[in-house]
């Protein structure tokens, strides 16, 4: 019998439906697992347990007194960008250590009403910039699967968290792949949402052209869930995107039969790691068992993409990190006149990898260097979304890997940011495309650490890739599986 | 300040570029920044070989335009919301650094 906090979302909505288990005893379970694990994994920042277990009793009396909501009672982690009022907002970062949100997020806001119980913050790299989580400037989270390597990033501690069975699900933010990557590199299903299907209003803004905040669950049928529940036009996000939003759950089941999937040539190159290759080809041939057809195709630009994003979002990111100033919030450090200041400031806030990222922003916007960098790259930019265009055309998902390797060590591409970057380039052309995409466990290597199937669909077609994904699983053991690694440590 | 051109080398002034960020940086931190850079400038170049002439730029992905909503009075945080994240406050008010003598 697995404890509460093993469930998937919708197994705990069930119990919880036919009163054979009270969200307390939920959240007490996934309290005792974090109490268990989390001091090897290193997934939450704050856990308020007091809170948790008021929230929960609040659930189970609106239960009693006949409120049926889905996802009433249901505790979910969120990562540390996201404004939960009355908890710490730190964006992983010491510019905002002791800031507390003054408001919720939309997202938040909506689960709130849906009845989701707040266990805490996750960790993140800092400000959402690093593929490890390496970058955050309080604690170390370890990959569960194997307690030497990273969790992948930059919502490394989204995934853990759900990984380690330390939350039922929890939400993550991906602006080149950082909800993907996390999720492929620990094993759960991670979702990158449509650009404009999600509200941003509440997030801690990094590249504000590419980001969306979106699921990391357990299983597919959980995103859906989750993705139903944040999705929709809001008006505090000028973004958002005026559509209606789908029952995605309800749309999930049956076999492949009638799609085309795409194998772009361009991602199966050089420096892609054989079992991460074998694992997705196997991956695709086991959807065409399940009834797709498999066409190959071409998306000529995406090997600019890496190139295009470090002028973008560095861009963008330089711009939004403005605000960190030390006068409205946040760190401050005394200088001789506000100029001094804010230097001072800025350099006793920020770490490294923003810092690397506020400079080479500023360097592509400055004066004379422009139309060099950042209106060139935007061209670029173009050409990237007419391959997915074209490519759409030809069939109606594409499948990739999520990432070129598997979870490597801590340290391993800390002093060479050029090859973390590269990390990132399967999933970033989908960000500046602006098109969604999803994350499915679907094998491990031979040390054992989970590999990630990319699922890419066109704007607004989140239904395609959930129900690829959702046949791909149930055909699959791999989502399955969990990892031992805490454990034997403890 | 000259206005360099597209033919411009990799060579980044990281002093002059942090100051514009309103970033003091260390002499060591403008050591290792400095390779660093040039490198991912020289990596981002790679886009220089293609030609782009006659390609709209794209600011947003996804395009929204004439986002409006009515003109009218809604409400927002209270003031002492806004300032209880203050490093430094006074009387309802951020404190800065004099600036006029």
């Amino acid at each position: 019998m697995p404890t509460l906090n093993q469930l998937t979302v919708h197994a705990a909505a069930d119990l919880l439906a036919r009163r054979a288990c009270s969200s307390v005893e939920l959240v007490r379970d996934v309290l005792a697992a974090i109490e268990r694990t989390d001091r090897q994994i290193g997934a939450y920042l704050t856990v308020d347990a007091e809170s948790a277990l008021a929230q929960a009793r609040a659930a189970d009396a609106a239960r009693a007194a006949g409120d049926a909501r889905p996802l009433l009672g249901i505790p979910l982690g969120i990562k540390d960008l996201l404004n939960v009022a009355g908890q710490p907002c730190t964006c992983g970062s010491r510019i905002l250590q002791g800031y507390v949100a003054p408001y919720d997020a939309t997202v938040i806001a909506r689960l709130r009403a849906a009845g989701v119980v707040f266990l805490g913050r996750v960790n993140m790299d800092e400000f959402a910039m690093g593929g490890s989580t390496e970058n955050s400037a309080y604690q170390v989270t370890h990959n569960p699967w194997n307690l030497d390597c990273v969790p992948g990033g930059s919502s490394g501690g989204s995934a853990a968290a759900v990984a380690a069975d330390e939350a039922l699900a929890t939400l993550g933010s991906d602006t080149g792949g950082s909800i993907r990557q996390p999720a492929a590199f620990c094993g759960c299903v991670g979702l990158k949402p449509t650009y404009g299907r999600v509200s941003r209003y509440g997030l801690t803004a990094f590249a504000s052209s590419l980001d969306q905040i979106g699921p990391l669950t357990k299983d597919v049928r959980d995103t859906a869930l989750l993705l139903g529940a944040i999705a929709g036009r809001d008006a505090l996000d000028s973004t958002s995107l005026d559509v209606p939003v789908p029952d995605f759950a309800a749309q999930l089941g049956g076999d492949l039969q009638g799609l085309r999937l795409g194998l772009p040539r361009e991602y199966f190159i050089e420096g892609l790691d054989a079992k991460v290759e074998r694992a997705v080809r196997a991956a695709a041939a086991q959807c065409r068992a399940l009834g797709a057809e498999l066409v190959e195709i071409s998306l000529p630009h995406s090997r600019y993409a890496v190139a295009v994003y470090y002028i973008i979002a560095t861009a963008e990111a330089s711009a939004n990190l403005a605000r960190f100033d030390g006068v409205r919030y946040g760190l401050r450090v005394e200088g001789a006149d506000p100029i001094d200041q804010y230097g001072r400031t800025r350099a006793a806030g920020f770490g490294q990898e923003v810092k690397r990222r506020i400079i080479l922003g500023t360097y592509v916007l400055s004066s004379g260097y422009h139309d060099a960098y950042y209106l060139r790259a935007q061209k670029v930019r173009t050409l990237i979304r007419r391959d997915f265009a074209a490519a759409f055309q030809q069939c109606d998902a594409i499948l990739t890997p999520v990432a070129p390797t598997a979870a490597y060590k801590f340290g391993e591409k800390l002093a060479d940011p050029l090859q973390m970057y590269l990390g990132d380039m399967f999933t970033i052309p989908v960000n500046l495309a602006g098109i969604c995409a999803l994350s499915v466990p679907c094998g491990f290597t031979t040390a054992q650490l989970p590999v990630g199937l990319h699922i890419v669909g066109p704007a607004l077609r989140e239904d395609v890739i959930l129900r690829v994904g959702h046949a791909y699983e149930q055909a699959t053991p791999w989502h399955r599986e969990k990892p031992k690694a805490a454990k034997n440590r403890a | 300040m000259t206005s360099p051109d597209n033919s411009a080398s990799d060579r980044i002034d990281v002093r002059y570029v942090a100051h514009l960020a309103r970033m003091h940086l260390a002499d060591d931190e403008v050591a290792r920044l400095q390779p660093q850079l040039e490198q991912i400038v020289g990596y981002v170049r790679q886009l220089d070989e293609l030609d782009v002439e006659d390609i709209e730029p794209t600011a947003h992905a996804i395009p929204v335009q004439n986002v409006f909503r009515a003109d009218e009075v809604r409400p927002g945080l209270g003031h002492d919301v806004v300032m209880a994240n203050a490093p430094l406050a006074r009387d309802g008010q951020f404190i800065v650094p004099k600036i006029i003598e």
